[in-house]
């Protein structure tokens, strides 16, 4: 297969950017900081976007979805990245559908894809219990109780925690923290007794939260998957986000490149464009290639999810890792390179600063992906 | 290759695909089903080509009575007619069999498409086919001892003596000139007009009276370069490619193929020392993991780079392809590819330890691995300097302001 949008793939991106400019450019998400709104993101403008097909685009098209795959998901969450909208995107239609998708039985799929793909119910990923990302350190008890479990333990940076319906909760349920086996998923409505949510505002001005459990009963019914045997469906929907979150950062460190450069050209010091520096023009070619390597392999691990190939964890791995670590370069060198104005709140380039950041380190950043890179390629 | 299979569009290039692996399988001798062991064990071809052993000479030889030395040149000058994706097919196929490259040749990657694309109908007959034969190795003459990143301002004096041009000057860094039969070369036709406007583009054999050459002794200890002395030498005016003074033209597009042949070792060379298990052997194994988390952590950080970058290559080709892209991208794979390359080389020698310090016998087989090191601090210099190949990006692809 060409490491090439197709012409389908490409319409997506037009409609994509250009509702994107329309409803959702940087100054929405300055609006959102600066009302405090409650929810963190738009709800009527989620369901235009679940009317554009964005909330399904993961959901097959038995259950209304789109079912335009991870390369179609990576699309929209690239041109996301260039307006850094807050939307339950990430958390919902990508992670959420993909848990479901995978792990869901018929009943639970029927009941819930629909719902996804249309914009009615949204969802939030209870995984990492400490600061940095771990899905195998899973220690949340869930204990066998009546038909179903108890659930104990407290969950962090859950994206949208504080506000999705259903919350897929991570738990051990046999095993020791570090191990694969013995997690098992579930899917707990966050109104439950016994669930606290405490939102955490994040320096990205977007959704996380922590999350308590006090011995909070989930039914049988509510399992995702196998008991003991969630890793597998977790790991595969973190994939999935975790490719897509490459794609968000490309579209961030674009995005902050492509303004940085045209303020290159503007920028008048010492009789000139700024732009005309021999030391300033180094780097900014520099951060252009390293940019060229982000599309290129945030596609490839796309892809590979799509064809279900065996690399697909090593390549979104290797594209988490890799960009990562160049929306990093390229929203510092954008604050360095504006320089004075770049620091000011009221300029929008310290927004993509703080975007990559979060982004960075969701789901695992550049320490942890370069470490399952080793241990997949077997070193 | 079952991945690859999937990849043909159609019926006739999976057939394509089919016959090519079978004769591939046919003709290939299997000790040229492994890889070269180093510069000494690669066919350069020439008048006066060495050959390490029987088996290379017939699989150059064979692969050239098909044109597959260069398989996508024209059939009429001896190439092998291929289409583009034949002929990626036939690299895919020669890939997964281990075969070898058959024959090494800046005749094939830098003057074939020069020629091709500038030359006249004689030049083509004459020069094409003997290149893909692998009887005439050519070296190129761009450099000047005052003229390198500046390149333009070369002063390599040919002049017009009505049927011949008498060519005076010096080169410097021309590769393997001690050994090649004959040299494309940058001169100057005019010292009148603006420097970009007064080069041409001449060859030169190198048996004509009045060349001499000095190979250059580096770093490495090796000399894979040579200054080229021409000292009132005379050069038949049907050696001009093009039209005098328009040879610049032919230079950015020579170069252009430069950059990405030499972008591309970065990606190549991955496959020669497998660093981890490298860093197995001298830091020792802690189950099947590399026992120095700082070496591990080393490793992955480069292949993760080189991945991003071999997915990069791939993005670029089937973008050019399909008619897409910038055509400047080969400054950017020239860039980055010399210095992930540079980057491989010093963590190779980081990982080996005082074993990679050896530069004599028989156990560090003369030093290969320290040598390569040195060598590749050439990558990010030869064929436009890395600080060159920014600029290129800066002002192309960027349309950032000059200075």
């Amino acid at each position: 297969m060409p490491l090439l949008l197709s012409e389908e793939q490409q319409l997506l991106q037009d409609a994509t950017r250009g509702f994107l400019a329309d409803k959702a450019p940087v100054s929405a998400l300055r609006k959102l900081r600066d009302s405090a709104d409650a929810t963190g993101y738009s709800k009527e403008l989620w369901g235009e976007m679940a009317e554009m097909g964005w909330a399904g685009v993961l959901v097959p098209e038995e259950h209304g979805g789109l079912g335009f795959g991870a390369v179609g998901a990576g699309i929209v969450m690239e041109e996301m990245g260039r307006t850094l909208t807050a939307s339950p995107m990430l958390s919902t239609a990508i992670v959420g559908a993909s848990l479901i998708a995978r792990g869901g039985s018929d009943a639970q799929k029927a009941e819930y894809l629909p719902k996804i793909a249309a914009g009615e119910m949204t969802t939030a990923l209870a995984v990492d219990e400490g600061p940095h990302h771990g899905p195998r350190r899973t220690s949340l008890a869930a204990e066998p109780s009546g038909n179903g479990f108890k659930l104990t333990g407290d969950k962090s940076f859950v994206v949208d925690g504080h506000v999705a319906d259903r919350l897929a909760v991570a738990a051990r349920t046999s095993g020791e923290a570090g191990e694969a086996d013995g997690i098992s998923l579930f899917l707990v409505d966050r109104e439950a007794d016994g669930v606290t949510v405490e939102r955490t505002i994040m320096v990205d001005s977007r959704n996380a939260a922590r999350i308590n459990f006090d011995a909070v009963q989930v039914a049988g019914d509510d399992i995702l998957g196998s008991i003991d045997a969630g890793f597998e469906v977790l790991d595969g929907a973190l994939d999935l986000g975790r490719a897509c979150l490459a794609a968000e950062l490309t579209g961030v460190a674009r995005e902050s490149f492509e303004r940085t450069v045209d303020y290159l050209k503007e920028r008048q010091q010492f009789g000139t464009a700024i732009g005309a520096f021999q030391s300033l023009q180094h780097r900014a070619a520099h951060v252009y290639s390293e940019i060229e390597l982000a599309r290129s392999i945030t596609l490839k691990a796309l892809q590979a999810i799509d064809a279900g190939d065996p690399a697909a964890a090593r390549l979104a791995s290797t594209a988490k890792a890799k960009v990562g670590g160049v929306a990093r370069l390229a929203t510092n060198e954008a604050v360095q390179m504006y320089g004075g104005i770049g620091m000011t709140d009221e300029f929008d380039i310290g927004f993509f600063m703080k975007r990559a950041r979060v982004a960075d380190e969701l789901y695992g950043d550049g320490r942890f992906h370069a470490d399952r890179f080793a241990e997949l390629n077997a070193y | 290759m079952t991945d690859a299979l999937a990849d043909d569009q159609t019926d006739e290039l999976a057939g394509f695909r089919r016959d090519a692996r079978q004769w591939l399988e046919e003709n290939c001798p299997s000790s040229m089903r492994t890889p070269s062991a180093g510069e000494a064990d690669i066919v350069w071809g020439g008048r006066n080509a060495s050959f390490s052993s029987e088996d290379q000479k017939v699989w150059m030889e064979r692969m050239a009575e098909r044109g597959w030395t260069v398989p996508t040149w024209p059939q009429e000058y001896g190439g092998g007619g291929l289409s583009k994706a034949e002929g990626k097919a036939l690299m895919q196929e020669m890939k997964a069999l281990g075969c070898r490259n058959p024959l090494y040749s800046f005749g094939i990657h830098m003057l074939g498409p020069a020629l091709l694309k500038y030359g006249n109908e004689e030049q083509k007959k004459k020069y094409l086919p003997e290149i893909i034969r692998g009887e005439i190795r050519w070296c190129q003459g761009y450099s000047e001892p005052g003229a390198g990143s500046d390149l333009a301002s070369l002063k390599t004096k040919a002049e017009d003596k009505g049927d011949h041009y008498l060519v005076n000057g010096q080169k410097v860094w021309t590769s393997y000139a001690d050994q090649s039969d004959w040299i494309f070369c940058l001169v100057r036709t005019d010292f009148d007009a603006p420097k970009h406007n007064g080069i041409s583009f001449l060859l030169i054999d190198m048996e004509s009276p009045g060349v001499s050459t000095k190979p250059i002794k580096l770093i490495s200890g090796r000399s894979p370069f040579c200054e080229t002395f021409f000292d009132d030498v005379k050069v038949p005016k049907e050696n001009l490619v093009g039209e005098a003074g328009r040879g610049w033209d032919i230079a950015k597009y020579l170069l252009t193929h430069e950059r990405e042949m030499i972008g591309g070792l970065g990606f190549g060379l991955a496959s020669g020392i497998d660093a981890a298990a490298l860093a197995k052997e001298t830091s020792g194994i802690d189950g099947d993991r590399v026992a120095d988390p700082i070496l591990r952590a080393e490793i992955a950080a480069l292949e993760i780079d080189a991945a991003a970058f071999a997915a990069t290559m791939e993005r670029i080709r089937d973008e050019a392809k399909a008619g897409q892209g910038t055509g400047a991208a080969s400054s950017m794979l020239k860039y980055y590819g010399t210095e992930l390359n540079k980057r491989r080389q010093e963590l190779l020698m980081r990982i080996a330890g005082s074993d990679g310090l050896e530069w004599e016998g028989e156990r560090s087989n003369d030093g290969a691995m320290p040598r390569a090191w040195l060598r590749s601090r050439a990558n990010s210099i030869e064929g436009g300097t890395s600080e060159i190949q920014l600029n290129i990006i800066a002002k192309r692809i960027l349309e950032l302001p000059g200075q």
